[in-house]
């Protein structure tokens, strides 16, 4: 690939600008701000309701479920993007299916299926790379992404994805966030708790899946978890909060993918550490509001009656 | 394909192969001790701290070889800090799913930084190949000495876990009436948290990182699903995770081209998915409201639900 020659070619210098024009004088890195400026969207919205409704553990093993989707359509010869979000959509609906009543993870039989069902599936992953004896592109790279080889073709199917996400989110985003905070108070007023909780399974899986095709799994899980939990020990706004998230979704992802190319050390690498970071000021922040007898921090959890 | 026409002399062939047997015998007790932790884990709702800690594994493997020391030693070092960090950050040993998320994420980072270095300065060829050993394992791979450390370590872990069944399954059932009776749930909830750390660790090397759930939370979710008396439910984690390291094993023998790794957590995936479904043809046709076990997860999470922390 000629962006690793590209990467090696530049360096850092003092002028703020001069290192801008060099971040976006080629078209693969402004493919990569671009493709990740839309994932960290994406994510960050989609992930703050996730962290709300302590979902983590699906969000993880969704983000891992790409690889295996990717590695079978490869091995059967038809299109990839068919593979990962056929695999992931699949196992959404199983993790909808086997949560409990309306249903947040967490439960016993839930988190046990989903274990099973990730381990499963990146076991297949690994059956199909070894039984594919040709080129495929490892584990490794599905693993973590890299910022380089983000084609323009990626950048238009994230952009349908993220319009549909935003579109979906948007009509559902009151009523799931009543359901979330108040399941039993959501389902005597009517609320259709249990759909709502497919709705978003499917949601959080068709985000895992574009995301992690494009950026990797480990990035994909980081701005699903890292920007919605530092957000939500901030402020107990709602509004302002999911404001928070996506902003410092995009602000560490770009950071993040600035520090990638000035280095030879991976993405996954300064996004999550930026991240948690800018997190651990946020509980400290938290924490010390708290100690002065603040109200309004929403912790994870607050909102549980 | 040699396990044919008789079984016993296919048996006996198989394990006629030194990489078999230890295979074999390391594999079942790092099964074993996978499965006795298996199912608190899944009792204490604490899947996805395993997870995390699975994928610790690799970022400690990868942390080994980059700085250059002993595999294992990043492996065990890796888990066990952590395990510790989840256990200070959480409530009596329960962290909060958005802390282990957030650590978990950088932990995954880490681990690409450690790749990167490994594969950029220590080796010049073959870091993918190591990573991969990693993430998926390679059972039939292990050396004499890996063999010998794994079974050791996994036989301790098994029997701490024996040791301590009885107040660990109490403290999770009933968290609140185990303080009552003076049962010391939070230091459970630490120590366990290692062990899994250590199980965690020591699993890497026969299944991999990736797939060490498979091994844990598959078992643990089929003993929940076949019995609700919370001891026998241990011993057959146990039991069935062994079981399911014995078949992999063997198909992966009699197929060459199928990975150990996979054939061993498809046999564990299997196992849950005809308990699960048998569970809910049983409770189908006779308990139409849910099974007994409904009700001890009622008393689990009864409390928590009502905003009692």
């Amino acid at each position: 690939m000629t962006g690793f020659a590209v990467l090696a070619a530049t360096g850092l210098t003092w002028h703020l600008g001069s290192d801008l024009r060099q971040l976006t004088a080629y078209p693969f890195m402004v493919n990569a701000l671009r493709a990740g400026a839309l994932v960290a969207m994406m994510a960050g919205a989609v992930g703050w309701f996730m962290v709300l409704r302590r979902q983590s553990f699906a969000g993880h093993s969704l983000s891992m479920i790409a690889f295996p989707g990717a590695s079978g359509a490869i091995l059967l010869g038809i299109n990839p993007l068919i593979g990962y979000f056929g695999m992931t959509g699949v196992a959404a609906l199983a993790f909808a299916a086997s949560s409990p009543r309306g249903g947040r993870a967490g439960s016993r039989e839930g988190a046990a299926l989903i274990g099973t069902v990730q381990a499963f599936v990146l076991a297949l992953g690994f059956l199909f790379v070894s039984l594919y004896k040709g080129l495929m592109s490892g584990p490794i790279a599905l693993l973590f992404g890299s910022i380089v080889g983000i084609s323009n073709y990626d950048v238009t199917i994230l952009a349908v994805i993220g319009a549909v996400t935003a579109v979906v989110l948007a009509v559902i985003a009151r009523p799931l966030f009543f359901a979330t905070v108040d399941e039993e108070v959501a389902r005597a007023r009517g609320v259709p708790v249990r759909a709502l909780s497919f709705a978003f399974f499917v949601l959080l899986g068709v985000t895992a899946a574009g995301a992690a095709e494009v950026v990797g799994a480990t990035l994909t899980f980081a701005l699903l978890v890292l920007p919605a939990a530092t957000a939500q020990r901030l402020t107990a706004r709602p509004v302002l909060s999911m404001t928070i998230t996506i902003g410092l979704s995009i602000g560490v992802t770009w950071i993040g993918m600035a520090a990638a190319f000035f280095s030879v050390y991976p993405i996954g690498f300064f996004v999550t550490t930026v991240a948690v970071a800018v997190y651990v000021v946020a509980a400290g922040i938290e924490f010390a509001a708290r100690r002065s007898g603040t109200r309004g921090a929403l912790a994870v959890g607050k909102f549980q009656t | 394909m040699t396990a044919g026409i008789d079984p016993f002399t296919g048996l006996a062939h198989m394990l006629s192969h030194a990489y078999m047997q230890r295979a074999f015998v390391a594999g079942s007790l790092v099964a074993l001790a996978c499965g006795l932790s298996g199912y608190p884990l899944v009792l204490r709702t604490q899947v996805f701290s395993g997870d995390a800690l699975s994928h610790v594994a690799f970022t400690g493997a990868m942390f080994a070889l980059a700085v250059g020391i002993d595999l294992r030693v990043g492996l065990f070092a890796g888990c066990t800090v952590v395990a510790l960090a989840m256990a200070v950050l959480g409530r009596r040993g329960l962290a909060d799913d958005a802390v282990i998320g957030s650590i978990f994420a950088w932990i995954l980072g880490l681990g690409s930084l450690f790749l990167t270095l490994y594969t950029t300065h220590r080796s010049a060829h073959g870091g993918g190949v190591t990573g991969v050993t990693a993430l998926f394992g390679s059972i039939f791979g292990m050396t004499a000495s890996q063999a010998w450390v794994a079974a050791l370590v996994a036989a301790g872990v098994s029997a701490v876990l024996l040791a301590i069944s009885r107040p660990l399954l109490f403290a999770s059932v009933d968290p609140e009436v185990a303080v009552s009776r003076g049962v010391p749930v939070a230091a459970l909830g630490f120590g366990f948290l290692i062990l899994v750390g250590v199980t965690a660790g020591e699993a890497t090397q026969t299944v991999g990182a990736l797939l060490i759930l498979g091994l844990i939370a598959a078992p643990g979710g089929t003993a929940q699903y076949l019995s609700n008396r919370p001891f026998p439910a241990m011993f057959l984690s146990g039991g069935l995770a062994v079981l399911s390291i014995w078949i992999g094993l063997s198909i992966a023998y009699a197929a060459p081209a199928v990975p150990p790794s996979f054939t061993i957590i498809a046999a564990s995936t299997i196992v849950f998915f005809a308990s699960m479904g048998a569970s809910r043809v049983r409770n189908r046709s006779s308990r139409p409201a849910g099974s007994v076990d409904d009700v001890a997860a009622g008393a689990v999470r009864g409390p928590r639900s009502l905003g009692v922390r």
